[in-house]
């Protein structure tokens, strides 16, 4: 028999203020719950029948103690609502400086991608003390990403990105589980994640190596699918600029606007006549559905927000033609790794 | 109240009398009979799902998967779910008691609908053949939740079966609300306004509300898995164009309010038990009425709160555990009345007695629990883990089939004509209780270190709780194999029973035990309140 553990790993910044929620309602319930039993028990012995003929004083009822205890509950309630809401917001929000890390779910693995390029099945290593941001998709049914110490948890869902962030703050090896059950071998779609001191998971990036970042398998990838004959870096083209995209706000026809992030550039590869662009009446674009997979997809994604606004803090060559280049620096980590030599992105 | 009481002789039939031979059941339209099948069907299924948790709490009790394999694994939760909610839990307490007794407590003869009674049980027989059918040939291995596109595309098992026989039997449960409905606003006897109708009754009429209201929802819901299983029509799956978490949010706005079809009337067995076993009227019984009610109703906005990690806005998810936390309201309220009742009575520890306060208990804690899941940040961990197993647990099993069996054995008397043996039936009520805890007490700290549900293996560190769970199990299939055999036994020598033996109150009271066929020999005329102990006390021979 295996020795009994009572209290989870508490390694994330959220995870504190989930421990203190949880036993403040732990305090709450037992002191409730107790007081009722102790009450139920005390009086079942202290007005225990006395004779088999015995007929008790009726009591009707209060409409005082009624409301009395229809109104506390309700107000100790609303606070468990206020921290719960509270809590969730700050787990559900990611901070906008996050290391993003994309994952792909499948019957019965979960497949990670840097941005640097490393790959990795079944674990995720991250540095300690900043923020990570997962962007999360399934090849097949709903998986969901469940890491117990850093008390966070998201579904991952098919055709859709979901996201899950959290900064975990003590080194260490923790359970992931899948929480979704996803089919015969959903107990076996467990991993673990790594989480280190920064120098060491900076050294476990280089070591790890790779075929370049992300971002310029993305590029590849953009002129292997022939999406650079008609998106032209220089706003040439006759489909729209993606340079400078990336979180932008995109006007629709019919007077909408949507925000120009993961989602949207993934639903306009796969389904680009979904949501016509203001300016762009007729789609000329084919549907790629059925021949990019979801890995694929989130490395043009990747190169998407590479050369997104934020392109501007990258180092880049002065000259603005439209060839753009990644990776030239293999398998370095941070955000050098992703050199951009292009067109100068478009501010917001 | 003037209802003759005769004292059953020989010559006296009743209902279990006045007819013999096996046609006499099967075409019979007597509401206590019909109310007999369903209770030696439900009782069959429950063992069946019985089995299917046996089974899993042995595979569970070490990591790995050394027992089954995990595809049986997935088999056994997924059957034991199905037969468990909509084959046991569903249909226990109100096709079983609320079809014996409430014509009875309303001085009817029978419900308004006798034929479509008797048609609802055969309803409900042909679905529950068709599931089991389907899980001979192979089973079903989805989880009784169905979620797509996992139950539309990618499972190989007999999805279209298992749901097809939960549809047919959807029926059942349509039919019977609409019969109660129409009972309870039809056939009260003279003088019975709705505030004085006992509290049993008020809770099956809230529970019939959602049973026509909300079972369509899942009829649709299970077409259309099966449309799209079949003709591969896209409504779910992404692959085909659907939206996997519109069946989410389609099947919990059926399956939420089936929360509350399954614990209404185990509150409605409670409020009887407890005001009969203190001999006091229920305190506060407008707002325990009006509890019941509002349960009914608001438990058709909360579905949302299966799905706080589903991806859904933070928005929706925050309206959602708002008005979760408010369903939670008039559950407390009944909670508080039944325990103030106790106050000043007159407390016996009769069997039933035990039952309900054992009841109380546990439902206190299933309830509190749900404040956990409620409460937005904090279900992100705990959801989806064996934290939320251990919380419906406590509500269904240490809720429902708690109140079931103190129900059973507080009208055994009036249903079999007999007595059971008091000795025996107090230790299975202690043992059911200690087993309970036993089994689901160790699976909230499990769903609090992490482990996530419906795992066939699982890391060692969780295994000393697991260990826990299935001897606790084990202790608690004993408890409740002890009713089933004691209860044939008394059927047949029990001591012989007096038409009122606990002095209770109600109208199902002053009629002989077992009933005539029906129910009544004048209708009675009810001038009081119900519980008006002191109305009846001279009757009742109280002083």
């Amino acid at each position: 028999m295996n020795s009994l553990q009572l209290l989870p790993q508490t390694a994330s910044t959220v995870a504190t203020e989930w421990n203190w929620l949880f036993w403040m309602l732990v305090a709450v319930c037992f002191l409730v719950a107790s007081g009722i039993a102790i009450v139920l028990v005390y009086w079942a012995f202290r007005y225990h029948r006395k004779s088999e003929n015995e007929l008790p004083p009726q009591i009707e009822g209060n409409i005082k103690i009624e409301a009395t205890w229809s109104i506390i509950p309700f107000v100790i309630f609303l606070g468990m609502f206020g921290w719960g809401a509270h809590l969730y917001v700050r787990i559900e929000k990611p901070p906008v400086n996050a290391r993003e890390i994309y994952v792909v779910a499948k019957q019965w693995m979960w497949k990670l991608q840097y941005q640097t390029g490393q790959r990795e099945i079944n674990t995720l290593h991250v540095p300690i003390g900043e923020p990570i941001r997962l962007v999360m998709t399934s090849q097949d049914v709903i998986h969901s990403f469940f890491i117990p110490a850093f008390r966070v948890k998201q579904d991952v869902l098919p055709d859709r990105y979901t996201t899950l962030w959290f900064e975990a703050t003590k080194p260490g090896k923790y359970h992931l589980f899948c929480a979704e059950y996803c089919g015969t071998k959903h107990s076996g779609m467990i991993g673990w994640v790594y989480a280190m001191e920064p120098q060491d998971f900076q050294r476990w990036l280089e070591e790890g190596g790779s075929e370049g970042s992300l971002a310029s398998t993305g590029e590849k990838l953009f002129h292997q699918f022939g999406c650079a004959n008609c998106h032209h870096f220089d706003a040439s083209g006759r489909c729209p600029l993606l340079t400078g995209l990336y979180g932008t706000e995109v006007h629709l026809i019919g007077g909408k606007t949507v925000v120009a992030d993961e989602t949207y550039i993934r639903e306009k590869i796969l389904h680009p006549r979904g949501q016509p662009i203001e300016g762009y009446l007729e789609s000329v674009m084919p549907t790629f559905a059925g021949q990019v997979s979801e890995e694929q997809l989130l490395a043009l994604v990747s190169f998407i927000k590479a050369i997104g606004p934020g392109a501007a803090a990258l180092p880049r060559s002065s000259s603005g033609t439209s060839n753009v280049q990644f990776g030239q620096q293999k398998g370095i980590a941070g955000p050098g790794a992703t050199s951009i030599s292009g067109s100068r992105p478009k501010d917001r | 109240m003037s209802t003759v009481v005769k004292i059953p002789t020989a010559e006296t039939p009743n209902y279990l009398t006045e007819e013999r031979g096996i046609l006499s059941w099967l075409l019979t339209t007597d509401h206590k009979r019909i109310g007999l099948l369903y209770l030696a069907s439900v009782t069959f299924f429950f063992f069946i799902g019985g089995i299917f948790a046996l089974l899993m709490r042995l595979e569970l009790a070490t990591p790995e998967t050394d027992l089954v394999s995990p595809h049986t694994y997935n088999e056994l939760f997924s059957m034991h779910g199905i037969i468990m909610v909509w084959f046991f839990l569903i249909p226990s307490i109100p096709n079983t008691l609320g079809n014996f007794l409430i014509p009875m407590m309303i001085g009817a003869k029978d419900l308004a609908y006798p034929k479509l009674n008797l048609a609802s049980w055969y309803i409900y027989m042909f679905g529950g053949i068709v599931a089991l059918y389907s899980m001979a040939r192979g089973g079903v291995d989805t989880g009784w939740t169905f979620y797509t596109p996992f139950s539309t595309i990618y499972s190989n098992t007999y999805v279209v079966g298992a749901a097809l026989g939960i549809f047919i039997s959807g029926f059942a449960s349509i039919l019977t609300g609409l019969n109660f409905i129409a009972t309870i606003h039809c056939m009260r006897a003279p003088g019975l306004t709705w505030f004085k109708l006992p509290l049993f009754v008020w809770s099956h009429y809230a529970t019939s509300i959602i049973f026509v209201l909300a079972t369509p929802i899942l009829a649709v819901v299970l077409l259309m898995i099966a449309v799209e299983r079949i003709f591969q029509v896209g409504i779910f799956s992404a692959s085909l164009g659907g939206d996997p978490v519109l069946f989410q949010h389609m099947f919990w706005f059926y399956s939420h309010p089936a929360v509350y079809i399954m614990v209404l009337p185990g509150m409605a067995v409670i409020s009887e038990l407890v005001a009969a076993f203190s001999r006091k009227r229920i305190f506060g019984y407008t707002f325990v009425a009006y509890a019941s009610v509002s349960i009914a109703v608001i438990g058709f906005l909360v579905w949302g709160h299966h799905m706080f990690v589903a991806g859904t806005s933070v928005y929706s998810a925050m309206y959602f555990s708002l008005l979760s936390y408010a369903v939670a309201v008039p559950s407390a309220i009944k909670v508080f009345n039944w325990t103030a009742t106790l106050y000043k009575g007159s407390i016996s520890w009769d069997t039933p007695m035990l039952y309900a306060i054992g009841f109380i208990g546990l439902f206190t804690i299933g309830g509190m629990t749900g404040l956990f899941l409620a409460a937005l940040g904090v279900d992100v961990h705990v959801t989806d883990t064996y934290f939320v197993v251990a919380h419906f647990h406590y509500i269904m099993v240490g809720g429902t089939i708690m109140a079931f069996l103190g129900g059973m054995h507080y009208w055994w008397p009036k249903i079999s004509g007999r007595m059971y043996p008091e000795g025996i039936s107090k230790l299975s009520a202690l043992t059911v209780f200690l087993g309970f805890n036993l089994t689901f007490f160790p699976q909230f700290v499990l769903g609090y270190l992490g482990m996530p549900r419906r795992y066939a293996a699982y890391p060692p560190e969780f295994q000393t709780l697991h260990v826990l769970s299935t001897a606790g199990a084990t202790i608690l299939g004993a408890g409740y194999l002890m009713p089933l055999i004691y209860f044939f036994w008394s059927w047949h020598y029990g001591p012989i029973a007096p038409p009122n033996p606990w002095r209770a109150t109600g109208l199902e009271w002053r009629t002989p035990s077992p009933p005539p066929k029906h129910n009544f020999e004048v209708t009675p005329v009810v001038t009081q309140k119900a519980y008006d102990y002191d109305a009846m006390k001279e009757e009742l021979g109280l002083v």
